[in-house]
């Protein structure tokens, strides 16, 4: 694959991404705090600790069943803090516009973004927006920062996780992943999914409260599910061994994706996290994810194994297992 | 009558160890009454020989023609040194230091005086399942490290006793030095446990006999073999049979089985002069032979499928079982769907647990896993589907010497290979790479291949494709160097290294999918190759693979994208008049699909195109297993057929185009019009027969290239292979094929071994 230039499968959440990352960024920007490649940074100022993250948005459609790139934009940010253990305080916006964008259409975004906001509880202080020639950009492109405050004792990050730790979903998985492709203007594809697009921090406050010993966790966007696991096993050398009969995905989402020839586990999702916590616990937080609105079809779905560089490991349905390797990116085909 | 004396010194270096060539040398010494003495070495065997100078200059002569039936000499050499003295000659033990040059045998199986012996109520080893001798039995299997002695085997823990070991140490016994040699006194044990591992308390004594009436009850047996487990059930119990595939999850791929003896195997398939000489060859390859409809096997053994796998018994334990009458017996690798081959008995209670009634289980560890191997037969010649037991890791000679190489292979069927000097060390067969337990069969195959060819090569080839394990392998291993090959090149390059070519050929690379320079998938390529070069000088015309992996399993839409190829957007109409009706519902996403190029990649597979024309035969929409589809569309085409379909050629920026649209047209026609499927086809391979030919006299005009090497999983089809074959040659062309690997992906690792080194060598490093 020439790799002398920016490809498509760059962006994708998978190996090309990974290899931007720790070939391009991580070099020239070396810092303890981004070394640890989390969702956010956590900072400590005076003798209280925050987090800050930020992300962009570039979604093609930008309105699908269940969100906008507006909220979606705020549930990101704010799910970015919160696998971080933080309670978001405030948020960015900058905007950038492409010549001709329709108004209305902005107004409706902005709209849907002060209510995804207002409905987290979080406000967004400070804005920019930038208006670019009619080609330079597609649309519009979003991108929030957050802030927030982390009160949870101990250190929520992929170096806490231990062998034995269950490894846990909070919903259904490829959603937001499998709605968006239906809605691509070219597929016309009739189907009832929505985006899960939601803000996790309510639930992810219920959970920290109902046990002291959960470890890490992460938002499977980009990439999905499977993604991330590849990449916390390939990061902390465990193996983890997940049960493919206990990942839940939805039968409309199942069925697109028969069709499609993808595989749910790859699909984003926007309002789902995956915990790995102690063992003991893993029961209860199930209870409290149950208890949620955002956490009704939670599952365990693995455990962690040895420190034995194993990677992530799918017990199939038919009784086998299975290697899931960090995929590429979208773009290159498995087969062959 | 004081004649002059002589001393020398030989070397043998090639397959020496294991193959009782220790104890013929020693024979034919003390015949002759010379003095000096014989050891096995890490560098080889090692002879020095002393007498009369006559009697001297005719030993080697004499050996040669009394050489050992498995041995294999590489390479010998002579030297004069000074008299010692010795009239007496005798075997030394090892010695361990210096460079190992001594190749490890393969595994053999059982010889015909064992068998006597085991089958001779008077004898000490009368029914002992673990007779051999310096003929036969495990090799490989049983090593821990070179050179081949027992120390240095699973059956160092086995003390001989007395009279094992006055056998293993008389030079004129048949034992001498056999390593694994052991009688019921001394050495392995066979037992039966049930399905938990609790060993049966309340059964007969005689586990092998426990066996028998289990397996004749219907029971599915894990049983402990050469190389690792099978799973065994009674092959004329369709039931029974049916009960291992659902507890296998192994719904419809052929099962191979075991008979007796010859005859038995005469009762069940057509077996030829060459059959049956690979059948009961010391290698005893499971050989795929035409089915007789009337052979009592069970359907579900091999449904849908022209061939039934059949070998013969390799081992003393395997003899025991099916002696006298007894049916047939299926014996398919003892794995979990996908997995490779058991090889401890914890591990195989543990993988094998829900699937086995009783195991049967002995203590000889088996340190190597060698999965059966599987060959055919096309042309009197025999085509490898599958070398592991019986073959590897027996170098495969080369014409010429490359630089030490380690080359990963490809993802699936993998094997992976040393090369190092004019040797090329293939690994047995390993499978595919996608489950942890293949992938620790990887790492052990390295190690085990490194240290056979005792060397560790620092300059690594893996494929093209940037997803396949064997290439993040190569990334994460240390190495100096890291060679890239494309797929179909390193196809076509194994089978120039197995005819010893290195000048430009014209490769016909007919596979199913490999990843091409493009990005996009290939897999009916003709590439004017050298060894280390190549250029895509004509393809099929590509066409997209709607869901991509999808496709593989479901031949369907390939038959769809093919007709919307061919015509257009009226193609879901024409569909709908065909089997593919059922998927109506689907047609207009998939045509989305590919009309956006989502998830479709591109490719031009040739493999598929057979998969294709299966479903739009009806013959079958999906599969189950890889090559179903195609090996049910050859099964079809048993008419003889001389008319072929059109198809175009076109000429297209340095490379020739073929194009099956009117192919496709007319079949489907004749399909619509209800033509006998049998008819159509073999009227299809005709064509194909015919278009490849066609596309390689068009390059041979252009390039001047007159010798074509034929390589790629679609030339385990016969009737291409036949067809191909005979064309070219009418043609004026000399074709190659290949002669110790498969056609498969199982050849790939030679090929980026070769390639890697060719191109080390052009960089002038
Ligand atoms: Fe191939
Ligand atoms: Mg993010
Ligand atoms: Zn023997
Ligand atoms: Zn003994």
């Amino acid at each position: 694959m020439n790799r002398e230039r920016i490809l498509l499968e760059h962006g994708g959440g998978g190996l090309l991404s990974h290899e931007l990352v720790t070939e391009v960024f991580l070099p020239f920007f070396k810092n303890a705090c981004l070394e640890r490649l989390e969702d956010s940074a956590v900072v400590t100022l005076g003798d209280r600790k925050f987090c800050f993250t930020t992300d962009s948005y570039v979604i093609d459609p930008i309105f699908f069943p269940g969100g906008d790139i507006g909220s979606l934009a705020v549930h990101g940010t704010i799910n970015d803090l919160s696998v971080c253990g933080g309670i978001p305080l405030m948020l960015s916006a900058g905007f950038i516009l492409e010549e001709g964008f329709p108004m209305e259409d902005l107004k409706r975004i902005t709209r849907s973004m002060a209510e995804a906001a207002k409905t987290a509880g979080v406000s967004i202080v400070t804005g920019d927006t930038k208006v670019v020639a009619r080609g330079a950009a597609d649309g519009l492109f979003i991108n929030t920062s957050g802030i927030g405050r982390i009160e949870y004792p101990s250190p929520l990050s992929v170096e806490s996780i231990q062998p034995g730790d269950a490894i846990l979903v909070s919903g259904t998985i490829g959603d937001h992943g499998a709605t968006v492709l239906c809605k691509r203007k070219e597929l016309g594809l009739i189907s009832e999914i929505r985006s899960d697009s939601a803000p996790l921090n309510g639930l992810v406050a219920s959970i920290l409260a109902a046990s002291p010993n959960i470890h890490c966790m992460r938002d499977p966007t980009r990439g999905g599910l499977g993604a991330i696991l590849a990449e916390i096993a390939g990061q902390s050398g465990l193996s983890l061994s997940i049960r493919e009969a206990e990942l839940p995905v939805r039968e409309e989402v199942r069925g697109v994706c028969e069709i499609l020839g993808f595989d749910p586990f790859f699909l984003a999702n926007e309002g789902k996290v995956a915990i790995f916590c102690a063992a003991p616990d893993a029961e209860r937080i199930l209870d409290v994810l149950r208890n949620h609105e955002y956490g009704r079809d939670a599952r365990i779905i693995g455990s962690v194994g040895e420190r034995d560089g194993g990677g992530l490991i799918l017990q199939t349905i038919i009784g086998g297992s299975r290697v899931v390797d960090l995929p590429l990116g979208e773009l290159v085909p498995r087969i062959c | 009558m004081n004649e002059e004396r002589r001393r020398i010194r030989l070397l043998f270096s090639g397959i020496v160890q294991g193959v009782g060539f220790r104890p013929a040398i020693y024979r034919i010494a003390t015949e002759q009454n010379l003095g000096g003495f014989v050891l096995n070495s890490p560098a080889g065997v090692v002879v020095e020989i002393e007498g009369p100078a006559g009697q001297v200059e005719g030993f080697l002569p004499a050996f040669l023609d009394n050489l050992p039936p498995a041995a294999e000499i590489a390479d010998v050499s002579q030297e004069d040194i000074s008299l010692r003295g010795e009239r007496t000659f005798q075997i030394r033990s090892s010695r361990e230091e210096g460079d190992k040059d001594v190749l490890i045998s393969p595994d053999l199986s059982v010889c015909e005086n064992c068998l006597q012996e085991l089958k001779d109520p008077q004898d000490r080893r009368y029914g002992y399942p673990f007779i051999n001798c310096t003929d036969c039995g495990p090799r490989l299997t049983i090593i821990r490290d070179v050179p081949y002695d027992r120390g240095n085997t699973s059956m160092a823990c086995f003390p001989l006793c007395p009279q094992c070991r006055s056998e293993y140490q008389n030079p004129a016994d048949r034992r001498f030095h056999a390593e694994p040699n052991a009688c019921p006194l001394c050495g392995p044990k066979l037992w039966m446990t049930d399905e938990n591992g609790i060993p049966l308390a309340d059964g007969p004594p005689d586990p092998v006999k426990e066996a028998r009436n289990l397996l004749l009850e219907g029971k599915i047996l894990a049983i402990k073999g050469l190389g690792g487990f099978h799973l065994a059930v009674d092959a004329t119990n369709e039931e029974a049979v049916q009960r291992l595939r659902t507890r296998k999850y192994r719904e419809e791929k052929p099962l191979a089985v075991m008979v007796d003896h010859l005859d038995a195997a005469k009762r069940i398939a057509e077996i030829g002069p060459a059959e049956e000489r690979l059948l009961l060859s010391p290698q005893r390859p499971i050989v795929l032979c035409r089915k007789k409809l009337s052979g009592g096997i069970a359907p579900s053994v091999a449904p849908g499928v022209p061939d039934q796998g059949i070998m013969l018994p390799y081992t003393p334990l395997h003899a025991l079982l099916l002696e006298g009458n007894f049916p047939p017996l299926v014996m398919t690798s003892g794995n979990r769907v996908d997995e490779p081959i058991c090889q401890q008995n914890r591990e195989a209670l543990f993988r094998l647990k829900r699937i086995a009634d009783f195991f049967l289980l002995h203590n000889r560890d088996i340190l190597v896993r060698c999965d059966d191997s599987v060959a055919a037969v096309t042309k009197g010649n025999t085509v490898m589907i599958r070398r592991s037991r019986g073959y590897a890791p027996r170098p495969i000679p080369l014409h010429r010497t490359y630089p030490d190489i380690l080359a990963l292979g490809p993802q699936m069927k993998a094997t992976l290979c040393i090369l190092k000097g004019n040797q090329a060390y293939l690994s047995p067969h390993i499978g595919d790479m996608e489950t942890p337990e293949a992938r620790e069969f990887h790492s052990e195959s390295r190690n085990l291949m490194e240290r056979i060819a005792s060397c560790r090569p620092e300059v690594l080839a893996c494929d093209l494709h940037p997803a396949y394990y064997t290439t993040r392998l190569a990334e994460e291993l240390p190495h100096r160097e890291i060679f890239r090959v494309q797929h179909h090149h390193a196809h076509i390059v194994s089978a120039m290294a197995e005819n010893g070519l290195s000048e430009k050929v014209i490769g016909l690379a007919m596979d199913g999918t490999g990843y091409g320079t493009d990005g996009t998938v290939w897999g009916c390529e003709f590439l004017l190759s050298d060894e280390g070069e190549f250029q895509r000088v004509g393809h099929l015309e590509p066409y997209p693979l709607p869901g991509s992996d999808k496709a593989v399993r479901e031949p369907w839409r390939v038959a769809a994208s093919l007709l919307r190829e061919s015509y257009g957007q009226e193609w879901p109409n024409i569909a709908g008049r065909l089997s593919l009706q059922d998927y109506a519902p689907h047609f207009d996403l998939l045509n989305s699909m590919m009309d956006f190029g989502i998830n479709s990649p591109l490719a031009s597979s040739l493999g598929r195109v057979f998969d294709a024309v299966a479903a739009l035969l009806g013959i079958r929409h999906t599969v189950s297993y890889e090559g179903q589809a195609a090996m049910e569309l050859e099964a079809m085409a048993n008419v003889p057929y001389e008319k072929h379909y059109p198809f175009l050629l076109r000429y297209e920026d340095g490379r020739t185009l073929l194009d099956l649209r009117p192919l496709i047209h007319v079949l489907v026609q004749e399909r619509i019009y209800g033509i006998d499927p049998h008819k159509i086809a073999s009227r299809f391979h005709v064509s194909l027969v015919k278009a490849l030919t066609a596309m390689a006299g068009d390059i041979r005009e252009r390039t001047g290239v007159g010798k074509a090497v034929l390589s790629g999983g679609c030339f385990q089809n016969r009737i291409l292979l036949k067809g191909v074959i005979q064309a070219l040659e009418k043609e004026g062309f000399a074709v190659y094929t290949h002669r110790h690997l498969p056609p498969n992906d199982g050849c790939i690792a030679l090929g980026q071994a070769v390639i890697a080194a060719t191109r080390l060598e052009r960089n002038g490093s």
